[in-house]
């Protein structure tokens, strides 16, 4: 019940819309349906599956809106939730940036959905599950592991004529695996729309060459150093910044795009000439919906191109304020690099750091962008191109903008989750003091 | 990418799209919805279908969890109400072991039907976990309260204040940061009501009625020539309490020191004015010089380094690797609790868990899986005396019961162990906050919650303040700015001083402590007094970017 086809949802959609004696009224339906295993100690821990389906109604009535939802699909129970919006605008006080409603649009279909995802079982979780466990049991590892697959479908249609639909499929997998005496630690974490690529053999093999490898770390200064950022790490650094390419709140000079003396800094060289960002729904590695819950079409991107900012994200609201088009942001971020593997960025490099990934980032100055976090599961000393020896864990307090500017060298892009990412070599890296956890 | 960051990528793309942005989950109900709770007798009846059938396919343990999830939020930006939620999610869990195994399945649809499916679907997900199994699960003993209830001791139900009476103040409070010169201001309350109903094979039939409350707001202040912006949030606690905590008590106020400090009552209006002024200081704060200070940290505060730095390490599933994937393990490793002597802070440390008291978030009568709650030691003169277990835990640390730190945040979510409140007892002799500045030859004082971050196993971390006050020769002198510390756990907690006395013990607290896979958040409070921490490492975070 949970996962319908377009003509399902559109019936639904459309009998809702049959009730509404609003101005305008916006609908939309989201279900899923999925399950997922965790693991520790080498053992299953818990297990569980889910399947949620809910209605929600937006009426409006001049610019005054209310919202309900419901998860029960009967004629009188849409009618209700219908009604209960209507109810709710009516007390609701005048919102002064609403927005008149779209009409219809043409969205494209992305290649989110994958029917073998979509039928894995509670025994396929298990037999994946297994396969890692194996690889970490026969070399005397110890596994924490969680496997999680989805599948979802999101449709909206409005009282002007816009509908869109979109179902997709995901899996992710992630496992970390210390040896027995609790000196090493390393880890894998990836996500895929299509099962077929999701190979938790492989992957809890990488997490156990550096559980093993990063035992017997050595303690060197912290200090300002070239480090080599796995896609892993690179994501984690990046995920903070993409949220800051909004126009509105750089306009209103609360961000770190924001202008000194007013405006925004589109159009400046923010970043070093390769760095090259943008978004696509359609790109087949990394697909999403190619409509957001607007109703904007989602479509090719450049947020950064040879380093200049060349797009911020305008909401509809502030476009119309500011007399530009509306930029909606995307689902999903890629930014581009070379094609040098990590290994060929590692024999580059005369003297760095190797960091598999950052852990607990948090922002600490939102002017500069400056974060801090840890490195984790496997960080190691690099010289004359080769992997010498693993070091201890360091604080970094650092900014992905100042860090986007000292690249000087980027590998071939890889999906990390909702991100893709290549490899990078960044100089002047900030570490500010040593952790002692492993 | 972390989940959290695609929820909040996702939030982005959609952009104000149909839903309001709520952090939980939930379907949009009537106020007066709200105010019907479910029938106790038809809980039972329906909890009844679940553990008979559990049973009857082979369960030897089952425990339904009825929860009815009432949140609601009112937030406004300057002159405009940005958002009114009303929402509920309302199902059923339902927790088994078969065959030594684990098993859950969730339902929202309360039918007889429904709920013995999703009853053996749980016994089938147990009885294929089984084939995984190194070791049975073992459950400490438990007995059956029989039908019992309890209720946070609240004075005014929060859902039963008229919207009018929320937006109000809230666009009174961003009147007054308005008019003192904020360029904006967001204010909000986030109100939860858990109607929560637990029954289990052991005979227990447990219904409790939980309140939270949480005001909050941010005044930004711009210097449009420099480009620079300064916020301060509010000094507010997220409470386990109903609307009375909006209504200020000059009895629950502290005053003579730089900030006004606010126990169980809270005067957003008054908060909103100084946070406006402070703003204005904080822009023309001078940069902090790097080095050792000796650091007082008010309440408002240091919850939070309590709560990463005492409360996480102490959670015995991370101590034994269950959350190694994700929120990491822990440097209190059970060698260090069994030598009874590890010294993880001073003498004048003492911490105590606790799931009982008046006006935390953590106070329950009953656990998710049915056990009472009480208090007890973690950190007794210093030394490292106990952990945070649930009833599948117990018998690794040869306790004879629970403590009762099972939580799930939701019907639909497994529980598992969580953090009760962990809290820092204040010191006996009698002394005030500012008794403590006048001692100080070299300090910073700091009040609110800023950037916190901590490694895997918790030695390491950094944090910050919404305000820091430089302490020179016993006198405050002015405000600093880019002020972090940056301190290893043992080493931070045995250079713990002094501590103020009980008259300036106060809660403070998260609504949003984030564990497990998938993520479950968690509310959580902790008490302290102000406290002196003797040469601490400070570093400067001013960076400059373009």
């Amino acid at each position: 019940m949970a996962i319908l086809s377009k003509e399902e949802a559109q019936a639904i959609l459309k009998k809702a819309l049959s009730f509404s004696k609003s101005d305008s009224c916006e609908v939309s339906l989201n279900g899923s349906e999925g399950g997922n295993i965790r693991y520790a100690r080498n053992a299953v821990s818990t297990a569980g599956q889910i399947s949620t389906m809910d209605l929600a109604v937006s009426a409006t009535f001049g610019k005054k809106t209310g919202s309900a939802t419901i998860n029960e699909f009967d004629d009188a129970s849409i009618e209700k939730v219908v009604k209960r919006a209507e109810e709710l605008a009516q007390l609701a006080p005048e919102n002064p940036e609403f927005m008149p409603l779209l009409g219809p649009q043409d969205f494209p279909e992305s290649p989110t959905y994958i029917p073998k995802t979509a039928a894995i079982t509670p025994d396929t979780r298990a037999e994946m599950v297994a396969k890692s466990l194996q690889v970490v049991k026969e070399a005397k590892l110890e596994a924490a592991g969680f496997l999680e697959n989805g599948t979802n479908f999101n449709a909206i249609m409005n009282s002007k004529g816009l509908f869109a639909y979109n179902k997709s499929t995901d899996v992710s997998f992630s496992v970390t695996v210390r040896n027995q005496e609790g000196t090493g630690s390393g880890y894998v974490d990836q996500g895929f729309n299509d099962v077929d690529k999701m190979d938790t053999l492989a992957l809890s093999k990488i997490a156990a060459k550096k559980a093993t490898g990063s035992a017997g770390a050595k303690a060197i200064e912290p200090g300002k150093y070239t480090v080599i950022l796995e896609p892993l790490a690179a994501s984690d650094m990046l995920g903070n910044m993409f949220r800051g390419f909004d126009a509105r709140s750089a306009d209103e000079g609360r961000s770190f795009m924001s202008k000194k003396g007013g405006g925004t800094r589109l159009g400046e060289q923010l970043f070093s000439e390769n760095v090259n960002l943008y978004s696509d729904p359609m790109n087949p590695d990394l697909p999403s919906a190619t409509w957001n819950g607007d109703g904007l079409r989602l479509k090719r991107t450049q947020w950064v191109e040879k380093g200049v900012v060349k797009n911020l994200a305008y909401s509809r609201y502030w476009a119309a304020q500011k007399g530009v088009e509306p930029v909606p942001f995307g689902r999903s971020f890629v930014m581009e690099g070379g094609n040098q593997s990590l290994e060929d960025l590692i024999k580059g490099t005369e003297k760095g750091i190797l960091v598999t990934r950052f852990w607990y980032i948090r922002s600490v100055d939102p002017q500069t962008l400056l974060l801090t976090g840890l490195t984790r599961d496997g960080t190691f000393y690099i010289e004359n191109g080769e992997i010498k020896f693993p070091v201890k864990n360091f604080r970094f307090n650092e900014s992905p903008v100042i860090m986007l500017n000292n690249v000087e060298a980027l590998g071939k892009p890889v999906r990390m989750g909702n991100v893709m990412v290549p490899p990078m070599k960044i100089r002047d890296f900030t570490f500010t003091s040593l952790s002692d956890a492993v | 990418m972390r989940r959290r960051d695609f929820l909040y990528l996702t939030s982005l793309a959609t952009g104000a799209s149909i839903l309001p942005s709520m952090p939980l989950f939930g379907k949009e109900i009537s106020l007066e919805d709200a105010l019907n709770p479910v029938d106790v007798a038809l809980k039972k009846k329906m909890a009844d279908v679940a553990l008979n059938t559990a049973k009857s396919l082979g369960a030897t343990y089952a425990d339904v969890r009825i929860g009815r999830y009432l949140n609601q939020v009112v937030a406004t930006r300057e002159k405009r109400v940005q958002n009114i939620a009303n929402t509920e999610s309302y199902g059923m869990g339902i927790r088994v072991i078969a065959n030594g195994s684990w098993g859950f399945a969730a339902t929202n649809i309360l039918d007889n039907d429904s709920i013995a499916k999703a009853a053996s679907l749980a016994v089938a997900i147990a009885k294929g976990n089984s084939k995984l199994l190194t070791e049975p699960v073992k459950l400490a003993p438990q007995k059956g309260y029989g039908e019992v209830s309890w209720k946070t001791p609240i004075q005014k139900n929060a859902f039963e204040v008229p919207i009018k009476e929320k937006v109000d103040l809230l666009l009174n409070v961003n009147a007054v940061a308005m008019q003192a010169g904020a360029k904006f201001v967001n204010s909000s309350i986030f109100m939860v009501n858990e109607q929560k109903y637990f029954a289990s094979t052991d005979g227990s039939y447990i219904d409790q009625d939980i309140h939270r409350i949480w005001p909050n707001f941010t005044v930004t202040k711009i210097d449009a020539a420099s480009g620079k912006f300064e916020t301060r949030n509010a000094l507010s606690a997220p409470m386990g309490m109903g609307f009375e905590y909006l209504t200020p008590l000059e009895s629950e106020k502290i005053k003579g020191g730089p900030v006004t400090m606010y126990k169980k009552r809270y005067d957003i209006l008054e908060d909103v004015k100084e946070a406006t002024l402070h703003v204005e200081e904080k822009l023309k704060a001078k940069p902090v010089e790097p080095g050792k200070y000796d650091l007082i940290l008010d309440p408002t505060h240091l919850f939070l380094t309590i709560h990463e730095s005492v409360g996480h390490p102490t959670e015995l599933d991370r101590v034994l690797g269950y959350e190694a994937n994700y929120a990491g393990t822990s440097f209190l490793t059970l060698d260090k609790w069994e030598s009874k002597k590890f010294n993880f802070g001073s003498k004048q440390v003492n911490i105590l868990a606790d799931k009982t008291e008046q006006g935390s978030l953590g106070a329950v009568g009953y656990d998710d899986e049915g056990v009472k709650c009480g208090n007890w030691n973690i950190i007794k003169d210093g030394v490292l005396v106990n952990y945070q277990t649930i009833r599948d835990q117990a018998h690794i640390l040869g306790l004879p019961a629970s403590q009762g730190c099972c939580y799930a945040d939701s019907w639909s979510s497994i529980q598992f162990q969580r953090m009760p409140n962990v809290s820092l007892a204040p010191g006996n002799t009698p002394m005030s906050a500012a008794d403590m500045v006048k001692n100080v030859e070299k300090g910073i004082y700091m009040f609110g919650r800023n950037s916190y971050s901590i490694d895997q196993q918790r030695y390491n971390f950094q944090f910050s303040s919404q305000l820091a006050y430089e302490i020179k020769d016993g006198k405050i002198v002015g405000m600093l700015k880019d002020a972090s510390y940056q301190a290893n756990t043992q080493e931070f907690w045995n250079s713990c001083t002094q501590l103020a006395d009980k008259n300036d013990y106060r809660l403070g607290g998260t609504f949003s402590d984030g564990k497990g896979q998938p993520g479950q958040v968690s509310a959580v409070s902790h008490g302290c007094p102000t406290t002196r921490f003797n040469g601490v490492n400070i570093i400067n975070t001013g960076r400059k970017i373009g």
